[in-house]
């Protein structure tokens, strides 16, 4: 693989638009909307400026994990299309600048979430901030194709620490919470590198269709989903939420596994022709919002 | 320096530091507002 220069030094200090850039402030939208669901669905209601500053500290949490990620990865980002045009692999900033953002960013948003909230919440960040940084993007991801199934894990503690932010303890809701996404992001992650895999082949990234082929991918994306809509549903039968959220999950759920079973009996190939992948994927971004939403709903409207 | 080179410089510097100033005068008014919400559970 032929190894692409990573220009050290950007003529220019960087634009501030690019040191935002490197937050990923798209998956951030996700990872506040889940830890602001999680605070909202928690039994206590902390008073709205410290609420406000953990479902911040989550953000801030979220864009350090993002930016530490492409500080990493900036030579693997100048290798695949979708990510050569960010900051780093493009020349427009410095690598340092990012680390020192980054590592900034992380201990700001944690010690900030200790004296606003409380310390175990600010432990909880912590433990995801390491958990994405040393676990899934040092270790795991260039290594083994189970990448993304350990690594989703980082991606699930938003609704927990906002669960903890708000009660100060770890209950068993917020830790199905942490289960439902656990469990979505292998089929939502192999959805899109179904449809990319030439962009991760290309980097060298043991993706799991380009490791295990396309058949197991979708065996396991159906496995998968299947787990995490049991996942989903299990709150009401347990006593956790009430019908608004029990029929919202069972219908949602059921959706997904329709759509992933189609991806299960799919044989194509080629990109072009991956319309239920494509689809299953635009699919789980709406499943997890609209799950979230059903579980606030129940929570203050029906509760 | 090129002149357009050292005046892009001085332009994103000072954009920077008009962020950078917005950014702690909303921490400082965050920790006040914070610190009345704990005076107000005893904490």
């Amino acid at each position: 693989m032929p190894a692409i220069e990573i220009p050290q030094t950007a003529a220019l200090p960087a634009d501030w638009r690019d040191f935002l850039a490197l937050t990923k402030p798209r998956v951030m939208s996700l990872v506040v909307f889940s830890g602001l669901c999680g605070l909202l669905a928690a039994p206590v209601m902390p008073p709205l400026v410290l609420g406000f500053t953990a479902i911040l500290c989550i953000a801030l949490g979220a864009g350090a994990c993002g930016a530490l990620n492409q500080w990493y990865e900036a030579e693997l980002d100048g290798r695949m299309r979708r990510t050569a045009r960010r900051p780093l692999p493009a020349g427009r900033m410095e690598r340092q600048s990012a680390l020192h953002f980054g590592v900034g960013l992380a201990a700001f948003s944690v010690l900030l979430m200790g004296l606003a909230a409380n310390w175990l919440a600010a432990a909880l960040l912590t433990v995801s901030i390491l958990f994405y940084v040393l676990v899934y993007t040092v270790w795991l991801k260039p290594r083994t194709a189970q990448n993304i199934v350990i690594g989703g894990a980082a991606g699930a503690f938003p609704p927990l620490i906002g669960w903890v932010a708000a009660s100060g303890r770890v209950e068993l809701l917020p830790v199905l919470l942490f289960a439902i996404i656990f469990l979505w992001t292998p089929p939502h992650f192999w959805a899109l590198s179904l449809f990319v895999r030439s962009d991760y082949a290309a980097a060298g990234i043991p993706m799991l269709p380009v490791v295990a082929g396309l058949a197991a991918t979708r065996r396991q994306m159906f496995l998968y989903s299947l787990a995490m809509a049991a996942a989903a549903v299990a709150p009401w039968p347990l006593g956790l939420t009430g019908p608004v959220y029990g029929a919202s999950a069972a219908i949602l759920s059921g959706v997904f596994v329709v759509l992933a079973s189609r991806v299960l009996s799919s044989r194509a190939t080629e990109p072009g022709q991956m319309g239920a992948e494509k689809h299953l994927f635009a699919y789980s971004v709406f499943y997890l919002f609209a799950l979230f939403t059903a579980l606030v709903a129940d929570r203050w409207v029906a509760g | 320096m090129r002149p357009e080179l050292e005046q892009e410089v001085v332009r994103r510097q000072r954009e920077r530091a008009r962020i950078m100033a917005v950014l702690l005068g909303a921490f400082v008014v965050l920790l006040f507002l914070i610190t009345v919400a704990k005076v107000g559970m005893n904490w």
